[in-house]
């Protein structure tokens, strides 16, 4: 058994956009995203342009739980906050329960600034998370009807 | 854990390659990778030492196509494969939505393939996952060598409730695609369940 699906609803996800592009202007950071502890991008938000968030998803999520691996092993739960200063841009993550805040920024911000923003939207993305994990399925999913030949068309 | 966005309609899961050191994981993705058109993959990122092995993972984003409206995209990982490197197998695990196994055909890599193989079900169980449950294709790879396990020998062996086998030369491609498709119908399968 794997876990049971997220799902992420329209409203949902507008609403974490409206957070996200509050706390970029708050920050002025130049992207905001969040991103799943697996590594699945949920939403992001800024310059994105050429920025491979993709990858950038399953990066920040490594290294979490790489430095998470390291916490455990001189006996902490985990970090919950993890920052790497570039000589212009920078990123801070920050761990709320099983979602991870990425904050991409340059000179135009700061560290301090961005850790205090961060913070103060922890709880409210905590919450709209734990409504959006407890979701389920409709009578209505739309792939209650898949069929063999569905996903075989995926592979011609 | 696989990730539905109703706004953006797309399904997300994440796919790991696990098996012993050099028995073909990184090539797999560098072959789907290879052949596949830019628009439909992310980069591949790999993160090796200096010496080319697997250090951490390798990484690609796949998007296979739609089903029933929705962009399914598919995460690819490999894991390393040397034994000390269980700590970030233990990790690449986390919300996996199922597991190709490649097997090393060749007859002096028939105690890796066994010794990965529960280090793999391990692992899992470590995560909360179980073994028999999960979507999952075991991969015969190597077949071009010579000094090869028979197929039979080797299913005998690794096979473990009667999941797809499939034999394959990655190298060349032969059976990589066959082996992604087989789990990836798992997958989606599952979902059909809600
Ligand atoms: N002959 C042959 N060599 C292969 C095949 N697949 C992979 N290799 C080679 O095996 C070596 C290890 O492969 P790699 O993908 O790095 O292994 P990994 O450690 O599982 O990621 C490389 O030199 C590959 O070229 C195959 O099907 N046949
Ligand atoms: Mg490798």
């Amino acid at each position: 058994m794997a876990d049971t699906p997220i799902l992420l609803r329209e409203q949902q996800y507008h609403q974490i956009k409206a957070v996200l592009a509050r706390l970029r202007m708050d920050s002025s950071a130049k992207v905001v995203f969040l991103v799943d502890k697996d590594g699945q991008e949920i939403a992001s938000q800024g310059e994105v342009g050429n920025l491979d968030t993709t990858s950038l998803a399953s990066l920040a999520a490594g290294n979490v739980a790489a430095t998470g691996g390291m916490a455990q092993l001189i006996g902490e739960k985990e970090f919950p906050t993890l920052s790497h200063e570039g000589e212009k841009e920078s990123i801070h993550i920050s761990v709320i329960g099983r979602l991870l805040l990425v904050i991409v920024f340059d000179d135009r911000s700061s560290l301090g600034l961005v850790k205090l923003r961060s913070k103060q939207v922890s709880h409210q993305l905590a919450t709209m998370f734990e409504e959006i994990a407890a979701g389920d399925f409709d009578d209505d999913s739309p792939f209650a009807g898949i069929t063999d030949e569905d996903i075989d068309s995926l592979f011609s | 854990m696989t990730f539905i966005n109703y706004a953006s309609r797309e399904i997300n899961c994440k796919i790991v390659y696990y098996g012993p050191g050099l028995c073909g994981k990184t090539t797999n993705l560098q072959y789907i990778f290879d052949s596949t058109a830019p628009q439909a993959r992310g980069k591949l990122i790999s993160l090796a030492t200096e010496t080319d092995r697997t250090l951490f993972f390798d990484f690609m984003p796949l998007e296979l196509g739609t089903v029933r409206g929705f962009k399914t995209r598919f995460h690819l990982y490999t894991v390393p494969g040397q034994v000390f490197y269980d700590a970030s197998r233990k990790l690449i695990l986390k919300g996996v939505d199922g597991v190709v196994f490649v097997a090393d055909s060749q007859e002096e890599r028939m105690d890796a393939n066994i010794e990965s193989l529960y280090n793999l079900e391990e692992n899992l169980q470590s995560q909360g996952y179980d073994l028999m449950k999960i979507p999952y294709v075991l991969q015969l790879n190597k077949r071009d060598l010579g000094n090869i396990v028979p197929v039979e020998d080797l299913a005998a062996e690794l096979q473990r409730k009667g999941e797809p086998v499939v034999e394959a030369v990655a190298a060349t491609g032969v059976g990589v695609f066959d082996t992604l498709k087989a789990v990836a119908k798992q997958v989606l399968t599952e979902l059909r369940k809600g």
